[in-house]
């Protein structure tokens, strides 16, 4: 019997949970799963709180379950204690419920710095411990000296602080803090219709919205156990294919940059920039924000969209090749980028980590394939695997999976099928949940939603592909030089309002 | 790559094609903004941007204005790494309380005269993360705003616009030219500000 099955049926199952079940566990069921995630049998997915109980999701394969602990005395046994990847989800459950994991080994806050004016601002209690007081992890050495960087960095990014304890030029640890970017969307979420709760989903990182949005509908819509129209469906893939490539293609050039080489910069941002407006003048806006709502999409494709759409397909595939053979002959950027900021497989692994980051390094996992959802099903394309783990890696996986959406957005403007945009929303007349995975260009966005009698949200959780990323960036620092890191950073390309939330 | 070069030398850029509408609503923008920043602040505007919590979606706009289809730096506009060396602040996300002390710093170690822009609908009123415990709901209430451009992102042309409105009503409201800074009125002169609530 696969491990999932076993933990589900060893707790009792959560009635109106859709597509995947959901079952409460006690407190040997839970840590029986954190015994299966530190031995690798399991990936962690999500882990998240409610005032009274915590949730986790997991992945075997391609099947998912949640597993729900109720947490009477507001504690439960830690999972990061074993299991490194879900140290900083439970050091935000913390800061925001105040549910304590016992056995954590690091109990500093995540994302509360002692500014909110409110302890656990989703939960109950009074915080005993200072929050505005930060130790970062220390490293012993002679000549060692820090470098501190952030929130505010010289170029037009998102906030962060990054402490780098230094040998000389080399980087013998780099800790990241978080959390500036926090807007406390989960409270705002709490009581929201599903118009507002869509728009601010939309909004939890901005070049996502159409993942964030897309896994918030489907989530909803596996709630209330309906289903959009096929039309909608296919828009949607076409807006998260569009998405990743504009994404990608400003990646790739903007890691060259980082070493140096504005040409291929310039290159593929003017691609990005096609794209972009592609997208304007097919849905209305260039990010296609507020496109996708539970139910449907909001905007059609005309005549005018579908022909900017395979203009743009057609100048990017005009392109690339030369611009691939660039970045493939020039000596002194691949100077740069291979062998840079390595990720292990293993640590992929453990980590679950998503996106061009787990697949740069052999990690076979992308949710349009593993999950087939619609319309993938019905679409043809690859999922690229590298092994080697290093910059140069991630630029590969990202060039090779720009060419894999211009064949899925040519296979969409094919094959998109004719009907309504949108169905009616039912009424709901007893509460009920739902969880989607949706492939976004940096990764598997999870959203997990409870909506209440009338339609309302109860409780919604958007969980980044970022938080099993940064660790990574961490590990793959170590041992570069300090003056490789914008470079190694930019190929993870992590979100922070994403994490931050 | 040398096809890639000669193609460039060969080809006219991006930014001087034939104008199409919004191409050429573009460059006559650009000059616009030019002439302004010429009159007021000699031949440059140094910008710093500060994300105070965004989504980041204000930033990949603000990015895009450095491609080549806007390239913003032909106008004598740059953004700068350092807030010491920036006239023009732009503010973009709701500013979360987590963000209010770093923006307020970098206000601060900008030299005057300086001028502030709030960028997208958050740094206006927060947008919809407004009501929060963990965002102050707009940048008016850490620093003072001289502009707000909206939109959810405003698109890239949009930001050309509101620096050429900031340009103009900078040039309408003050009497000396720079060169002689000390003598420059107190950017809080300039009308329709809005100040710091605390």
């Amino acid at each position: 019997m696969p491990i999932l099955t076993d933990l589900v049926a060893g707790g009792r199952a959560v009635p109106g949970h859709r597509p995947w079940p959901r079952s409460v566990v006690d407190t040997s069921g839970w840590e029986a799963a954190t015994a299966r995630l530190a031995a690798g049998q399991l990936t962690l997915v999500g882990l998240w709180g409610e005032p009274d109980r915590v949730h986790m999701a997991l992945g075997e394969g391609t099947t998912l379950a949640v597993l729900t602990l109720p947490c009477s005395a507001s504690t439960y046994p830690s999972v990061g204690r074993m299991h490194p990847p879900a140290l900083r989800l439970e050091r935000a459950l913390h800061d925001l419920f105040g549910l304590v994991p016992e056995g954590l080994p690091d109990t500093r806050p995540w994302l509360d710095h002692g500014v909110w004016g409110k302890d656990f601002p989703l939960g109950r209690g009074t915080a005993t411990r200072d929050r505005t007081h930060y130790d970062f992890l220390s490293a012993d050495g002679e000549s060692l000296h820090q470098v501190a960087v952030g929130p505010i960095h010289a170029g037009i990014i998102e906030p962060g602080h990054f402490r780098f304890t230094m040998n000389g030029e080399t980087v013998v640890r780099i800790e990241p803090r978080l959390g500036y970017a926090h807007k406390g969307i989960e409270s705002l979420l709490a009581g929201a219709d599903l118009e507002r709760a869509a728009k601010i989903a939309g909004r939890v990182s901005g070049d996502s919205t159409v993942a964030y949005a897309w896994a918030f509908a489907m989530a909803a819509e596996a709630a209330m156990a309906i289903e959009a129209p096929s039309r909608a469906v296919w828009l949607r893939a076409l807006m998260a294919e569009l998405e990743r490539l504009a994404n990608h293609l400003g990646d790739i050039g903007a890691i060259c940059n980082d070493a140096g080489f504005a040409l291929l910069n310039a290159h593929f941002g003017a691609l990005r920039e096609r794209a972009l407006r592609a997208s304007d003048t097919a849905f209305g806006h260039r990010l296609m924000r507020d496109r996708i709502v539970p139910g449907g999409v909001t905007a059609d494709l005309g005549p005018e969209g579908n022909g900017a759409i395979g203009a743009v397909v057609a100048e990017i595939r005009r392109q690339l090749p030369r611009l691939i053979e660039v970045y493939d002959e020039t000596a002194s950027l691949q100077d740069r980028t291979v062998g840079t900021g390595v990720v292990t497989p293993d640590l992929a692994r453990q980590y679950g980590a998503g996106g061009y980051v787990g697949r740069a390094c052999g990690r076979h996992f992308d949710a349009r394939s593993v999950f087939h959802y619609p319309p993938y099903d019905h679409l043809h394309f690859e999922v690229p695997v590298l092994a080697e783990g290093d910059v140069d890696a991630r630029v590969r996986i990202r060039i090779r999976e720009v060419q894999q959406s211009l064949e899925l957005v040519a296979q969409i403007l094919e094959r998109l099928p004719e009907g309504p945009l949108h169905t009616v929303l039912p009424g709901v007349d007893r509460p009920c949940e739902g969880m989607a995975l949706v492939e976004g260009f940096r990764g598997d966005v999870q959203v997990w939603l409870r909506l209440s009698v009338g339609g309302r949200i109860d409780r919604c959780h958007l969980r980044d592909p970022s938080w099993f990323q940064w660790p990574l960036v961490e590990a793959a620092t170590k041992g570069n030089i300090i003056a490789d890191f914008p470079l190694l950073n930019k190929s993870f390309n992590c979100a922070y309002s994403g994490h931050d939330l | 790559m040398r096809r890639l070069l000669l193609d460039g030398l060969l080809h006219s850029p991006l930014t001087e094609r034939p104008p199409l509408p919004a191409d050429g609503a573009l460059a006559e923008l650009g000059r616009a903004v030019e002439r302004a920043a010429h009159k007021r602040l000699g031949r440059s505007l140094a910008i710093r941007t500060v994300d105070a919590g965004s989504c980041n979606g204000c930033e990949l706009e603000l990015n895009a204005l450095s491609n080549v289809f806007y390239d913003l730096e032909r106008f004598g506009l740059h953004i700068v790494a350092s807030p010491r060396h920036a006239d023009v602040l732009t503010v973009t996300g709701p500013v979360t309380r987590n963000m209010a002390g770093a923006l307020r710093a970098a206000y601060e170690a900008m030299p005057d005269p300086k001028w502030v822009i709030a960028i997208g609908d958050c740094a206006a009123d927060g947008g919809c993360f407004a009501g929060s415990y963990a965002v102050l709901g707009g940048a008016h209430h850490v620093v003072p705003v001289d502009l707000h451009i909206p939109g959810c992102p405003p698109r890239p042309i949009e930001i050309l616009r509101g620096l050429l409105a900031l340009l103009e009503r900078v040039n309408a409201h003050s009497h000396q030219e720079r060169g002689s800074a000390c003598l420059i009125p107190s950017p809080a002169a300039v009308v329709g500000r809005k100040m710091p609530e605390h």
